[in-house]
């Protein structure tokens, strides 16, 4: 174990001689504040479980769940929350919250076939499920009570219009997580209302090197590229480099936002983001659960309560940096 | 490997004084069916891809093959030694995790949080081996349970330090740029700019060829992965050794975690899952048997080049990108196929 206590050794050392840095880092962050807070309602306790198809350490998950929090917080909520990427995983995520008794269940519908059956339980038990994100046209017909999300073929079609409004001749959308439904819709919502050419390219996007080459071995190889369409705010970081890389002029686009996208867009590498509000998604879920418990209320109207697409560009910067830094936007 | 039966006919002398002509050692190198299968890929892409003969083509293919092969070399090391390291996928974002949070967090000069990367990341190698040679289980087993536990510790600590699940931007910390120039800068020759990893895998190369085939710690290596038992009885520190491997693989994870900070600012939490089947498959391509006791690093390298080339090819191609998995996957088989099939047709020439 000599090594293990060098290493300590080294380590402390290390720490103990370092130089600090006078610009940027913590000491350097101002306080954002936490939105929000305030009392909570006086309604009696209820158990609220979120179950998502969310991979690992996606920002846009995340984000949902800062917006679910914080109406938890407000109505007095305990909010409880499991992904799995699988749709059988997500099903017996879904299935231990109804064993839980939990008072509603907020799912993803993803993988629609395989939540069909548990959700019939959940129906059966007397549990009121609110479906969110994708998945809009299932929802109803599983029995929820509404479903807060965004269309991705309105958002792709969102896109191709900014696009052509833009100028664009021929666009490239890059997919991330190959064959992901609703990535291949929002591409096929750009090729729907585009003018010019769009062109897809797979990605491999938890390998941020690999997508980045990949993504200037494109741009070298078809010329006239003058638009990357990114489905990730991850990636839009991943292609502005690969555009240098090729020495590409392109406009680079995403949907979704994250605290990266904003600092591109004030710095004009990124020309527009869709975003779908993912912060909505989370809270009104919630705060439909609460007000159908307590107060029987049904949104939509049988319809799907849209969050998005919001266009954001350059001057919507300004409002948006603090609310990207501290993951609500 | 090198040990050859006398030819019938000639006077039996000692096989191990026998003296190989220089072309017979080329034709025995572990290496060598992989770069054939590298000619091949290269030939067969410049034949049908216009774009993948320009320079600048070139050097995009050579950077996705540098940060495979960064990372392919030291696990190809470890697969002569006998051993897997299935956490070294994310431990390359463990590391970039620990520069990025612990320079941002202390407002330290970058350069200390690359430092303290260095020894977490190494330490995390330290772990590996000293689990290995501790107790009972294969490697497979031990270093699975690192590899899920750094997943939940990317993106446990991240979301606890951070808030969110990439990590804040250090851009603007004192020794960022001079950090960027080291792991994250571009090189230009001529008219075309090279990544600077690309050195790194070359540095990496040299220094793996090196210990494997000029040094005592080379033929220990082989020696315990060629067989264990054998090694310890003729006094081979086996402990030590496949403490060093894990720490060489750990020493590289550092050199692409720094490249993936430095290259992109921030570190997304969720990265490098899966990674780590691909250094192993970079490192079997060039040569390295599963089994251990045989192998090379420039193999492992040239394995990584392969797989550059074939992603990379297939999207100068411009086939559809929907078959691109199946393209990716057939055309690693063929390379395999005739990699075997060259050292079988080198090692019946002896």
């Amino acid at each position: 174990m000599r090594t293990a206590r060098t290493a300590a050794a080294l380590i402390a050392v290390v720490a103990l001689a370092a130089g600090c840095s006078s610009s940027g880092g913590k000491d350097d962050e101002s306080d954002g504040g936490s939105g929000g807070g305030g009392k909570a309602v006086d309604t009696p306790r209820l158990k609220i479980a979120m179950v998502t198809h969310s991979g690992e350490g996606d920002t846009f998950w995340d984000i949902v769940q800062n917006g679910a929090k914080e109406a938890a917080k407000k109505d007095n909520v305990e909010f409880l929350y499991s992904n799995d990427k699988e749709g059988k995983g997500q099903a017996e995520l879904v299935q231990t919250a109804i064993d839980k008794k939990v008072d509603g269940i907020v799912v993803t519908l993803a993988k629609p076939e395989a939540m069909k059956s548990v959700l019939g339980k959940a129906r059966a038990a007397g549990i009121p499920v609110v479906t969110i994100n994708s998945g809009a046209e299932f929802s109803a017909r599983f029995g929820a009570l509404s479903h807060i999300g965004q269309d991705e073929s309105v958002a792709g079609e969102a896109v191709g219009d900014e696009l052509t409004g833009r100028g664009k001749k021929k666009a490239l959308c890059v997919i991330h997580e190959q064959g992901n439904v609703s990535l291949e819709q929002r591409c096929a919502g750009v090729k729907k209302t585009f003018g010019g050419a769009v062109e897809n390219l797979n990605v491999d996007g938890t390998n941020a090197p690999g997508a980045q080459s990949s993504i200037s071995a494109k741009l070298q190889a078809t010329k006239g590229i003058d638009a990357v369409v990114t489905l990730g705010a991850p990636i839009a970081a991943v292609s502005v480099k690969a555009k240098e890389d090729a020495g590409s002029e392109a406009e680079i686009d995403t949907f979704d936002l994250n605290a990266e996208v904003v600092k591109r867009l004030k710095a004009d590498e990124v020309g527009f983001a869709v975003d779908q509000q993912p912060y909505l998604q989370g809270y009104l879920a919630i705060d439909e659960l609460w007000l159908y418990r307590t107060n029987a209320n049904v949104l939509g109207g049988g319809k799907p309560v849209l969050t998005g697409p919001a266009v954001v560009t350059r001057k919507d910067v300004p409002k948006l940096e603090k609310y990207t830094a501290r993951g609500t936007r | 490997m090198s040990t050859t039966a006398p030819a019938p006919g000639k006077p039996a002398t000692d096989e191990r004084l026998l003296k190989t002509s220089p072309l017979k050692k080329f034709l025995g190198r572990p290496e060598l069916g992989s770069v054939v299968g590298a000619v091949a890929v290269f030939l067969f892409f410049a034949v049908v891809a216009d774009s993948f003969l320009r320079a600048a083509s070139l050097a995009t293919v050579l950077y996705a093959a540098s940060t495979i092969g960064i990372m392919a070399v030291p696990v190809a090391l470890l697969m002569i030694g006998g051993e897997f390291d299935l956490s070294a996928g994310v431990m390359v974002t463990t590391s970039a995790l620990i520069s990025s949070m612990f320079s941002y967090q202390m407002t330290a000069n970058v350069w200390v949080g690359v430092g303290v990367s260095l020894l977490a990341t190494l330490a995390i190698g330290v772990f590996n081996g000293v689990m290995l040679i501790r107790t009972d289980p294969p490697s497979f087993i031990i270093t699975l349970g690192t590899f899920l536990m750094l997943t939940g510790m990317n993106l446990g600590f991240t979301k606890l330090i951070s808030g969110t699940v990439s990590t804040k931007s250090i851009s603007d910390m004192e020794g960022f740029s001079s950090a960027k120039d080291v792991f994250a800068s571009t090189i230009t020759i001529g008219d075309v700019d090279f990544k600077i990893t690309i050195v790194w895998w070359l540095a990496m190369i040299a220094v793996a060829t090196w210990i494997l085939l000029r040094t005592r710690a080379g033929n220990w290596i082989f020696a315990v992965g060629g067989g264990e038992q054998a090694a310890r009885a003729v006094g081979v520190p086996v402990g030590r050794t496949k403490i060093g491997l894990y720490m060489g693989v750990a020493f590289g994870a550092w050199v692409s975690g720094q490249h993936l900070l430095f290259n992109y600012d921030v570190v997304q939490s969720g990265e490098g899952v899966g990674n780590e089947l691909i250094y192993i498959i970079a490192a079997v391509i060039g040569g390295c048997l599963i089994t251990g006791g045989y192998g090379s690093a420039v193999g492992a390298a040239v394995g990584a080049l392969i797989f550059g080339m074939t992603s990379k090819g297939i999207v100068y191609a411009e086939w559809n990108p929907d078959w691109f998995k199946f393209f990716l996957g057939a055309m690693l088989l063929l390379a395999t196929l005739l990699n075997a099939w060259v050292r079988k047709r080198a090692e019946a020439t002896k």
